[in-house]
């Protein structure tokens, strides 16, 4: 069955995100008042091909273990859609 | 697609271009040939508005191997050492979306060099934006700065100098030019297609809709409110790729693997399918469907003019084709064979079996339109040259003083060249926030020179004397690093040719480059033109950027223009005129004015400073040119990168400070060496006095004296202050 | 008997020829290795040169530490040989997990191209060993991505076990505990962001760099003396 998975990789909380701090100083200056809580990551879309739901999971965790996020500094979030 | 009857002027073309079309082709086109023509015949790779002018420059001389009409010239540097120099622009594309219009025109000169055999080992980047008050202008220079900081970096040749210019007239049209040197490695190479029966291959990256007519709609045409909706004719770069496509290029020349190449520039697959050929006097037979495409559905003349990047065409003997292929496998770069080259004299452009495309290679390639465009001195330069020069007095030296050495255009660059790599290849023997580059050729001994200069306001002021002054100053700024100038290459940013007035500041320019390259003896091995240069009818000012290369003699010392030593003494060469503020900086930051002639330029007096930085070698201990912002300006330069202060011995007036008169130089060197210094200077035939000292912790002026830590704070921080305030 | 010198070459590597250059000129003897190789010729010293390897694509460094010769380099290291990372070559190393730790984009936010002062903070090393401790050593650094990272549970670890070797004297990409170069447990694997191979010579700016290259190859001829 084919897979569309859409992997979200942030910096994991508490590691310092200057463009995230960047942003955030930079969003009052236009104008956009109360924003807090900047972060940037990055959102890689593949398509994969599994037998189910859970082997297509899998699969995508453990590219992102080994290759799509850093575990030092980057957390990750996997959704599917079929 | 059908034809119809003003197809031909949505592509570009006008009424009677479309009838040579038709003309040459005995018959009407079909709509890929139209396209085909559209791109080739269009100003960027024609230089229909040009090429009457430019024939008229100086292009010839014992070093130079290959002059204009090649990827690039080529100028032997030492016994069996030649070097390409090329300067390109990338204007329109940096301003639609500054990060990749920057970046990829990084990519593409890097291919010209490439094109003649040449390892590209050093780049420069002139740039001109408007006033950094403006919010869009900051983010211009941070997305131009950091696309060529992605760009190079990555491809690992160093960055070693440029130009930062802020003014008004570029608000609306920055001016993104680049310029690189490469060393011929193996062999030279021609972009000929050579030999029946041999096999065109096309290597690197796939073919896309991106850059589809980009070069030659947006630098073929003013800029309006609709700009904006252009930005998918702006090519995405992958500087992977291109270092990818160098080593593999190199690796093919090395091996004697190919028998001629060129890059894919503007105009996409039609530039060297029918310039190759028609060099050669061949023509090629090519079949598109093996083009390796990035999306589906293309039509053929999409294939055809698309300007994706990192790509070049090989010419290859059939039985080297394997081993192209294993190259190119080994490079992790995609390789087809997409033509082969016939006896004849066509390009024909095969498309799912049918002929799309039969086109004579010379119609495309050279016979494009060539214009002599209506040109007249327009009636507001007699009003501009006799407005005042903004040479009155200010109310305070030191405050005048100050406001210059702060002003953008004097402040240090160091906020834009700290995000290159300038010491790759281990050649940067001197590097950015010098008069010149200084570049150790890999594996050799030989050092080259290389700077970049285009004072747009001297220009604008007269055009004439504008040209003159950029050559002088950039023969002066590699004379002063120590080496001989050799030759120069272009980068010619006018308004719109169209405009009567444009056309004539054109031909002035062309005039009075001529004149000084005749003179200084530096033929002009090449360029590039860009017109279109305007916004809603305003036009930038005349501005030709010169990239002058010298070679620095075997025996010669390399000198920077940072004060060595405390005690020293410190040398004016040439002779100030106090009238010569028209144009210069201090005119304009301190009085607002752009307005008068510009300074007086006398060629002989010129060469003689060059010939005495020459004959000096042994006894001066560093040199500066003097230019924008005068006297004042190039001794404190000197004193903070040499971190010693100075003391003059007499106190000038603003005229001897912040005059910019050419031909000028500082140079410092031991006080028992002072006689021999003058006496060189007399020889050469210029003029050489002591004005003061080396040492301390003050720029002692006489009439004001200022901490040297206060000028290094004004100096270094002009640029950060304004740029890092910026959203990034 | 010259040491000898692999240079391990990624597509995108672009400082190989550097470090060939240089180890050249200090009587060593440079061979190319290609990434693609999946052993490495006889060689005492491996190099993972600088430059943008597979383009730093998805994050610098990640996709070379998959490179064939990966697996060959670890085993180098295990078996005593001394492996270099500079620059992109630290940044794969720590993506292999052959060092502690990640490099971020700089605090900056901005690529640095600038000669900066080190202080060696640990001279007994075979990466160090020809400089003292507390000496201050001019060497340029060149990146986009050198802020390095770890917990502090790990840093604890490699202050106490003495495999911090070069800190910045003034931390210009906000690094963790000025860290600019660390080595492993087993002293045999090395990684900094600053490039010794750009300060081997005088017209260059400066000849610390030596100390760093030289301090490996007197490691090698001490081992093969012995």
């Amino acid at each position: 069955m084919p897979f569309v998975a859409t992997v979200n990789v942030m910096l994991k909380d508490g590691i310092a995100d200057p463009q995230g701090q960047t942003i955030e100083r930079a969003l009052p200056a236009l104008g956009f008042s109360g924003v807090a809580d900047v972060r940037v990551g990055k959102r890689i879309r593949l398509a994969v091909d599994a037998a189910d739901e859970q082997e297509a999971r899998e699969q995508v965790q453990q590219m992102c273990e080994r290759l799509l996020s850093n575990p030092v500094i980057e957390s990750y979030e996997v959704t599917l859609e079929s | 697609m059908t034809i119809t009857a003003s197809l031909h002027r949505d592509l570009g073309l006008t009424d009677d271009e479309f009838e040579q079309i038709c003309e040459r082709l005995g018959r009407d086109p079909s709509y890929t040939e139209l396209a085909m023509f559209s791109v080739m015949w269009s100003e960027h790779c024609s230089y229909k508005s040009s090429r009457i002018h430019l024939k008229k420059l100086p292009t010839e001389g014992a070093h130079i191997l290959v002059g204009p009409g090649e990827g690039a010239g080529i100028i032997e540097v030492a016994p069996g050492v030649s070097v390409a120099w090329k300067a390109e622009s990338h204007n329109h594309p940096s301003f639609v979306e500054p990060f990749n219009g920057a970046a990829t025109g990084v990519g593409g000169i890097v291919r010209d060099i490439l094109s003649m055999g040449a390892r590209p080992i050093a780049l420069m980047d002139p740039l001109r934006f408007g006033p950094l008050d403006d919010a869009r202008t900051r983010y211009l220079v941070d997305g131009v700065v950091h696309g060529i900081s992605s760009y190079g970096n990555s491809i690992g040749v160093p960055t070693v100098g440029g130009e930062a210019v802020f003014e008004d007239c570029y608000a609306e049209n920055n001016l993104v030019n680049v310029a690189c040197l490469g060393v011929i490695e193996h062999k030279l190479m021609h972009g000929r297609a050579e030999g029946p029966g041999n096999i065109a291959i096309l290597i690197g990256s796939s073919t896309g809709r991106d850059g589809i007519g980009g070069a030659s709609v947006l630098a073929s045409a003013e800029f309006d409110e609709t700009s904006d909706e252009k930005r998918p004719s702006v090519q995405v770069g992958d500087p992977f790729s291109e270092k990818l496509l160098i080593e593999a290029c190199l690796e093919l020349i090395r091996d004697d693997l190919i028998v001629g190449l060129q890059d894919l520039g503007a105009g996409g697959i039609s530039c060297p399918t029918s310039e190759m050929t028609s060099k050669a006097g061949t023509g090629m037979r090519v079949n598109i469907d093996n083009v390796h495409r990035r999306e589906p559905g293309m039509e053929p003349f999409e294939v055809m003019i698309s300007e994706s990047q990192e790509r070049m065409l090989v010419v290859v003997e059939p039985r080297h084709v394997d081993a192209v292929l294993a190259v190119c496998t080994k490079w992790e770069i995609e390789a087809n064979a997409i033509g082969e080259i016939v006896a004849s004299d066509r390009v024909e452009i095969i498309s799912e079996g049918a002929v799309v495309a039969d086109v004579p290679a010379h119609a495309l390639a050279e016979e494009g339109p060539v214009y002599t465009r209506p040109l007249a001195r327009p009636s507001w330069i007699d009003e501009l040259q006799a407005s005042p020069s903004g040479d009155t007095a200010p109310a305070s030296l030191e405050s005048a003083f100050m406001a210059v050495l702060s002003s953008p255009n004097v402040a240090s660059k160091r906020w834009i060249w700290e995000q290159y790599d300038h010491m790759i290849f281990l050649g940067t023997l001197l590097g950015p926030g010098g008069d010149a580059a200084v570049i150790r050729l890999p594996g050799t001994e030989v050092r080259v020179a290389i700077t970049c200069d285009g004072p747009g306001r001297y220009c604008y002021l007269d055009p004439y004397e504008g040209a003159r002054l950029a050559v002088a100053e950039a023969a002066r700024n590699v004379a002063c690093v120590g080496a001989t100038p050799l030759a120069i290459t272009n980068c010619l940013n006018f308004g719109n040719p169209e405009k009567e007035d444009v056309m004539w500041q054109f031909s002035e320019t062309i005039r009075g480059m001529s004149d000084a390259c005749l003179r200084l003896g530096t033929p002009v091995t090449g360029g590039n033109v860009s017109f279109y240069n305007e916004t809603k009818g305003r036009a930038i000012y005349p501005t030709p950027v010169i990239g002058m290369l010298g070679s620095v003699p075997a025996e010669a010392q390399v000198r920077g223009l940072a004060f060595p030593t405390e005690d020293e003494a410190i040398v004016l060469v040439g002779t100030t005129d106090p009238a010569d503020f028209g144009g210069s900086e201090y005119a304009k930051v301190v009085n607002g004015t752009v307005g008068g002639r510009p300074p007086h330029l006398d060629l002989d007096k010129e060469a003689a400073l060059i010939a005495f930085l020459a004959h000096a070698n042994g006894s001066i201990t560093s040199s500066h040119d003097l230019s924008g912002g005068g006297l004042c300006i190039a001794l404190t330069e000197s004193a903070i990168a040499g971190g010693k202060g100075f003391t003059l011995d007499a106190a000038g007036d603003h005229t001897a400070l912040f005059s910019e008169s050419p031909s000028r130089a500082i140079v410092t060197c031991p006080k028992n060496l002072v006689g021999d210094v003058i006496a060189i200077a007399e020889r050469a035939g210029t003029t050489a006095l002591t004005i003061g000292t080396v040492g301390g912790a003050e720029l002692d002026f006489g009439a004001f004296s200022v901490p040297l830590e206060a000028a290094m704070s004004a100096f270094e921080g002009a640029l950060p202050n304004t740029l890092s305030s910026n959203i990034q | 008997m010259s040491t000898k010198v692999g240079i391990v070459v990624f597509p995108g590597s672009n400082c190989e020829q550097d470090c060939a250059k240089v180890f050249g000129e200090m009587g060593a003897e440079p061979v190319m290795v290609w990434h693609a190789d999946d052993a490495l010729p006889d060689v005492d010293i491996v190099v993972l040169p600088g430059g943008f390897a597979h383009g730093d694509y998805l994050r610098t460094g990640a996709l070379a530490r998959f490179s064939p010769i990966m697996s060959a380099v670890q085993r180098h290291a295990e078996s005593g040989g001394l492996t270099i990372g500079i620059c992109n070559g630290f940044q794969v190393l720590c993506e292999a997990g052959m060092l502690p730790g990640a490099l971020r984009k700089n605090a900056g936010l901005k690529f640095l191209c600038k000669w900066v002062d080190l202080e060696v903070v640990d001279a007994d090393s075979p990466f160090t060993s020809r400089a003292t401790q507390g000496q201050v050593l001019r060497i340029p650094i060149n990146h986009f991505e050198g802020n390095w990272y770890c917990e502090d549970s790990v840093l604890q670890g490699l202050q106490e076990r003495g495999q911090i070797l070069l800190r910045y004297a003034d931390n210009p990409n906000g690094s963790l505990a000025a860290v600019a170069g660390i080595m492993n447990e087993d002293k045999t694997v090395f990684g900094l962001m600053p490039h010794p191979e750009r300060a081997c010579e005088a017209v260059l700016g400066s000849e610390d760099g030596r100390l760093i290259l030289g301090s490996m190859i007197d490691h090698v001829s001490a081992k093969a003396g012995v």
